[in-house]
């Protein structure tokens, strides 16, 4: 079981979160400008790194808040937590 | 007016065996009014309603503030449980509304939503402890600290206080929560002379 750190509450058990995929994808500009394929990368394509992974999670059994976490993938390791809105930080 | 029966009634008579047992002291505290309220904390609205209610809105995350009979819960950022007693509710959502004064604010009553249970006593913190993962230990958990989190996977809003917890359980889980807390208090139950252990 993880133990995870909302950035609000503090640490929390893994069960209480649900994940929410890779963070900073936005959202086109203009939707309905795109090709049917670039629709298709924005919705589907999503990198895979093994290592350190900026993502999203949110609180569902606690504050229900959506945050952004730094998580390396092949360790489990969270290195950051950051709230929406907020710079993805630098890890060394 | 219809008959209101809480969604632990059922339980008065077992709760009250387990705590006269050595148990832990268990009590529903039926219809308190529940007030939902979600504003910017750094709007004026947030400012007036503090005022309307007699405490500011506690923003410190995990923390509760008590102002007359009115309990404040922190539940995330821009939300807050207002806990009040029995028949409150349309009194405050009067006064909550005046004081947002047309600015972007919810006021939702959310009293049938949710029951009221008690663990209180020396053995709370212990029975707590066999399906929450939280550390409830007083220096981290003691009197004006609250959390929304789940004690055996059901959700609830916890909130400490002096002699123990009150802890609010959604009324559709409320009968499987009782269950659970007499099954946790069992081991520091005495049953009374004559009667075997329970096994
Ligand atoms: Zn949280």
């Amino acid at each position: 079981m993880l133990l995870i750190p909302c950035p609000w509450c503090g640490p929390r058990d893994e069960a209480e979160f649900h994940y929410g995929g890779q963070a900073h994808v936005a959202y086109p500009e203009d939707p309905a400008a795109l090709s049917d394929e670039e629709w298709a990368r924005y919705l589907f394509f999503r990198d895979n790194p093994k290592g350190l992974f900026a993502e999203r999670w949110s609180h569902t059994a606690g504050c229900r808040r959506w945050f952004n976490a730094v998580r390396d993938t092949a360790t489990n390791e969270i290195h950051a937590v950051y709230r929406v809105g907020e710079p993805r930080p630098v890890i060394a | 007016m219809a008959e209101r029966r809480s969604p632990a009634a059922a339980f008065a008579a077992r709760f009250e065996a387990a705590s006269a047992g050595g148990g832990p002291r268990l009590a529903e505290i039926p219809f308190l009014t529940q007030i939902d309220l979600r504003v910017d904390p750094k709007s004026p609205a947030a400012e007036r309603i503090g005022t309307a209610i007699g405490v500011p809105l506690p923003l410190e995350p995990g923390t509760a503030v008590r102002g007359g009979d009115l309990t404040v819960l922190w539940l995330g950022p821009d939300e807050w449980l207002l806990l009040g007693p029995d028949g409150a509710a349309p009194g405050l959502v009067e006064r909550l509304t005046e004081a947002a004064a047309g600015e972007p604010v919810s006021v939702v009553d959310v009293s049938a939503q949710r029951t009221t249970l008690v663990v209180a006593g020396e053995r709370a913190r212990d029975v707590l402890a066999h399906g929450c993962a939280l550390d409830l230990h007083p220096r981290v958990f003691g009197p004006g600290r609250c959390a929304q989190t789940t004690l055996a996977r059901a959700g609830v809003v916890l909130v400490a206080g002096e002699d123990g917890f009150r802890m609010l359980v959604r009324s559709s889980f409320a009968a499987y929560v009782a269950e659970w807390l007499l099954d946790a208090s069992l081991e520091y139950v005495t049953p009374p002379a004559g009667e075997a252990a329970p096994a």
